[in-house]
């Protein structure tokens, strides 16, 4: 954000100019920034189990994901900005799956596809995560074993009101930063403005 | 018993008499044609008997088709706690046999099978990690399934489902040491 850094007129303080002038501007770039992005989400899909499939049918023709601009699927985190995490996660395979999210370039969002990413679903033994939101921000929880394709599309639609909403702004100033906590019982701290 | 196992019991028994090999059906079918037969073997025997069953030409097993293992804790009659198990084929005779090895606590130990077939090398890691038995001269001998800085072996029938803390304590890869 270079207008931040930009140096104040004289005849305002900084503070007053952040207040005013400048923050007016940034919520116009804000809304601007989120309207256009809602319709360009690029998701990268992490299929691990039967969830993927349902993924697979909302990608293809007869639900098209495309119609909510969210087609472009990335088997890359670099290119990505909306990780769809389908399937249960093995603990030994959540270090891969936060370094994913944590190469993915900001703004970024999180969808906890089905019970098994969001719960650990019927998988209550040793080796499994019992949820990945103890581990990774997740923005939005769709329900389901798996999920129709539209229930997944109404989470892609409420991530679209969440980019709408929060704009240009990355996933540490929404509240969702990368707050990761040792003990699954503790919850992960959200900012009111979240 | 399936009929054209019987030259490899008369085989194994005429070249170690001094094993019991006890053979039975792994599990009692209708049709006795269609029963396979285990045979039990001590561990200190193990590599002498599977070279036997490898290169004599009555026996000739070109396959180990599996390798596992049965934790026999709390089971019924049970007087071993491990029972590592050989599923053996012969590609060229067309006969199937089963050996079980028993071994028990502290300190359940093997020997390789990998000197013999090389494909029981990834086998014996999962025994290996999963159980706790150890398999002497092993040229890789890690965990293969669970991760770095795994201890217990999950499998074995005292293990709870729900683990000992270790989806729990669980080691975080943060935004620093990323």
């Amino acid at each position: 954000m270079g207008l931040a850094v930009a140096a104040p007129p004289m005849q305002l303080s900084r503070e007053d100019f952040l207040s005013t002038k400048l923050s007016a501007l940034m919520e116009l770039i804000h809304k601007g920034a989120g309207w256009s992005r809602k319709y360009s989400l690029w998701p990268m899909p992490f299929a691990t189990a039967c969830c993927g499939i349902e993924l697979m049918a909302t990608g293809a023709s007869r639900y098209d994901i495309g119609r909510f601009g969210a087609e472009a699927m990335r088997f890359t985190p670099r290119q990505c900005d909306l990780l769809i995490c389908a399937g249960r996660v093995a603990i030994k395979m959540m270090p891969v799956l936060q370094r994913m999210y944590m190469q993915m370039a900001e703004p970024k969002w999180v969808i906890s596809m089905g019970a098994c990413a969001s719960t650990g679903g019927v998988f209550d033994t040793y080796a499994v995560v019992q949820g990945i939101d103890q581990f990774l921000p997740v923005d939005v929880y769709v329900p389901g074993c798996p999920p129709r394709p539209e229930t997944l599309l109404e989470g892609v639609m409420a991530i679209q009101r969440i980019v709408e909403a929060g704009g240009a702004r990355n996933s540490t100033d929404r509240g969702r930063g990368l707050r990761m906590v040792a003990q699954p019982t503790v919850k992960i701290n959200v900012s009111k403005d979240s | 018993m399936s009929s054209n196992i019987q030259p490899v019991l008369d085989a194994l028994k005429t070249k170690f008499p001094d094993i019991t090999f006890d053979p039975k059906p792994l599990i009692a079918q209708k049709n006795p044609a269609l029963e396979q037969i285990f045979v039990r073997v001590p561990p200190d025997r193990l590599i002498e008997v599977m070279q036997f069953l490898r290169r004599d030409p009555r026996c000739s097993f070109e396959q180990l088709s599996d390798l596992t293992c049965v934790d026999y804790l709390n089971f019924p009659d049970a007087a071993d706690r491990y029972g590592v198990t050989y599923s053996l084929l012969s590609l060229s005779l067309g006969h199937r046999l089963w050996i079980k090895c028993y071994v028990n606590d502290p300190s359940p130990t093997v020997p390789t099978a990998t000197c013999i077939w090389k494909g029981a090398n990834w086998l014996e890691r999962e025994v290996y990690d999963m159980f706790g038995v150890t398999f002497t001269d092993h040229p890789d001998l890690r965990r293969i399934l669970t991760w770095d800085g795994f201890t217990a072996n999950p499998l074995r029938k005292d293990y709870p489902l729900r683990g000992q803390g270790e989806r729990e304590n669980y080691d975080i890869v943060t935004r620093e040491s990323a």
